[in-house]
């Protein structure tokens, strides 16, 4: 009878696996389709992080569009598919200001907004060294339903899928989030740390620490003369590792939950960037494994006009 | 009395302050240093590379630039005297480290060779008369030539 039942949970975890697949195909096949549409368009030059931050900033008058996927299915709970839509403008070559908005499906529950982010980095020094600052501002305005999972801080858990989203949506969270970006690029690899610190502002919660750590490489250095799409310097690898710190009261690596995998980038000539990255648990506090995927076009100089206006002669 | 004093101290520090701050930093080739200047593309006139730096361009610079790298109202224009006379370590230095205060960002995260194939292709693409905008570098090198 146990084997009959298992076997049944399997094909229904199964199915709604697939469901959940086909959801993301077709947001996917939206997302690529508008932005096709658009019509002054290039590849950014970033490292495929889904999570970490590198010191690369937007360039200035562009607006880069990013659609970003997360699948998982956690114990105990229902899978989810979050999706992210992130409009990223260079305000400066030293100031890049970002607003996110969320929402997510969970299966055998709901579809629902959770909210909203406002993300600023500056990058202190005007020149490149050994190890690159950049400062990170964010404000959120988000649920307690959101499943991003952009960062992890404190003792954020697998627990915290484990609410129905009625019972997750109710509470809001406005919180503060700072950033220590250290970042290098030599010899075409990327090196990146973030310190994570995070302060819910309605809450009486003690500060929030986390990590993330990411490394990168095109895998060619040198540019092919001719024009291709599956050069190799056209492709990016990498790995991320990402996790929780603890708060004030409690900081340590005691309750909290990390990630680790390996991504990959594509950048298509004159075409979106595609970037996908399996990240796997790494302890029994977080979800077996995320996949992520995000899709990101640049438009360029599109408030140039502005810019000029400005300072024309 | 004394708090007087040590408000006169603060203030003077802080326009001694901001008069260095204006004096020091502005010219980028200023920073460049001899070592720096005196780097030698390993790409320099090879046709491979110039192609290669080509298609960077179109997907990089060009909107910027222009297309034809004649520059695009208040961005220069890269085929001046000062630009195409500049050597390949300084053009190097810049591109690496941008000149963020008039918006020219860092293209570090481009990998070192394709870095110089690209300015082996705005070096291939010569002086041209045609200039549309105020020219950032030529204003370089005549702080430079001071």
């Amino acid at each position: 009878m146990d084997q009959v039942l298992d076997a049944t949970e399997l094909q229904l975890s199964v199915a709604t696996g697939l469901q959940l697949l086909k959801n993301m195909k077709k947001a996917l096949a939206l997302c690529l389709f508008g932005f096709c549409l658009a019509a002054a368009t290039c590849s950014a030059q970033e490292p495929p992080y889904f999570v970490t931050y590198s010191h690369d900033l937007e360039e200035p008058g562009n607006l880069e569009i990013a659609v970003k996927d997360a699948q998982g299915s956690p114990k105990f709970a229902n899978p989810f598919v979050s999706e992210t839509l992130e409009l990223e403008y260079g305000a400066t070559a030293w100031w890049t200001t970002e607003v996110y908005l969320a929402g997510q499906h969970t299966s055998n529950d709901s579809t629902l907004f959770t909210g909203w982010r406002w993300e600023n980095r500056f990058r202190p020094l005007l020149h490149e060294h050994l190890i690159n600052p950049v400062i990170y501002v964010e404000y959120e305005h988000l649920s307690h339903a959101d499943k991003g999972v952009l960062e992890v801080t404190g003792h954020d858990s697998i627990s915290d899928f484990q609410l129905t989203n009625d019972q997750a949506r109710s509470e809001i969270e406005k919180s503060l989030e700072l950033k220590l970006i250290l970042s290098s690029n030599t010899h075409g690899w990327n090196i990146s740390e973030n310190f994570i610190a995070e302060k819910a502002l309605n809450e009486p919660e003690p500060w929030e620490f986390g990590y993330a750590l990411g490394v990168s490489r095109p895998l060619a250095l040198a540019a092919r003369g001719k024009a291709c799409t599956f050069c190799r310097e056209n492709f990016a690898l990498g790995a991320e590792l990402y996790g929780g710190l603890g708060t004030l009261d409690g900081f340590g690596l005691k309750a909290t939950s990390h990630y680790f995998g390996p991504t990959i980038g594509f950048n298509i000539p004159r075409g979106p960037t595609v970037s996908f990255a399996p990240d796997f648990g790494l302890n029994d506090n977080s979800i077996g494994a995320i996949y992520r995927i995000k899709v990101s076009y640049e438009l360029q100089q599109i408030f140039s006009g502005l810019h000029h206006s400005k300072g024309s002669q | 009395m004394r708090s007087l004093k040590l408000k006169v101290m603060v203030l003077g520090l802080v326009l001694c302050a901001v008069a260095s701050f204006a004096v020091v930093d502005h010219s980028w080739a200023d920073h460049v240093s001899d070592a720096d200047r005196k780097r030698v593309n390993p790409y320099a006139g090879q046709a491979e590379a110039i192609a290669a730096g080509s298609k960077m361009f179109a997907d990089h610079c060009a909107k910027c630039h222009g297309a034809d790298a004649l520059g695009n109202r208040k961005k220069p224009s890269l085929r001046t005297n000062e630009v195409q006379n500049a050597t390949d370590g300084e053009l190097f230095w810049l591109l690496k480290n941008g000149f963020l205060k008039r918006g020219m960002p860092t293209w570090s995260s481009i990998p070192e060779p394709s870095r110089w194939q690209l300015i082996a292709y705005v070096k291939s693409l010569g002086v041209s008369s045609e200039n549309h905008s105020s020219n950032l570098p030529q204003e370089n090198s005549q702080e430079k030539q001071k």
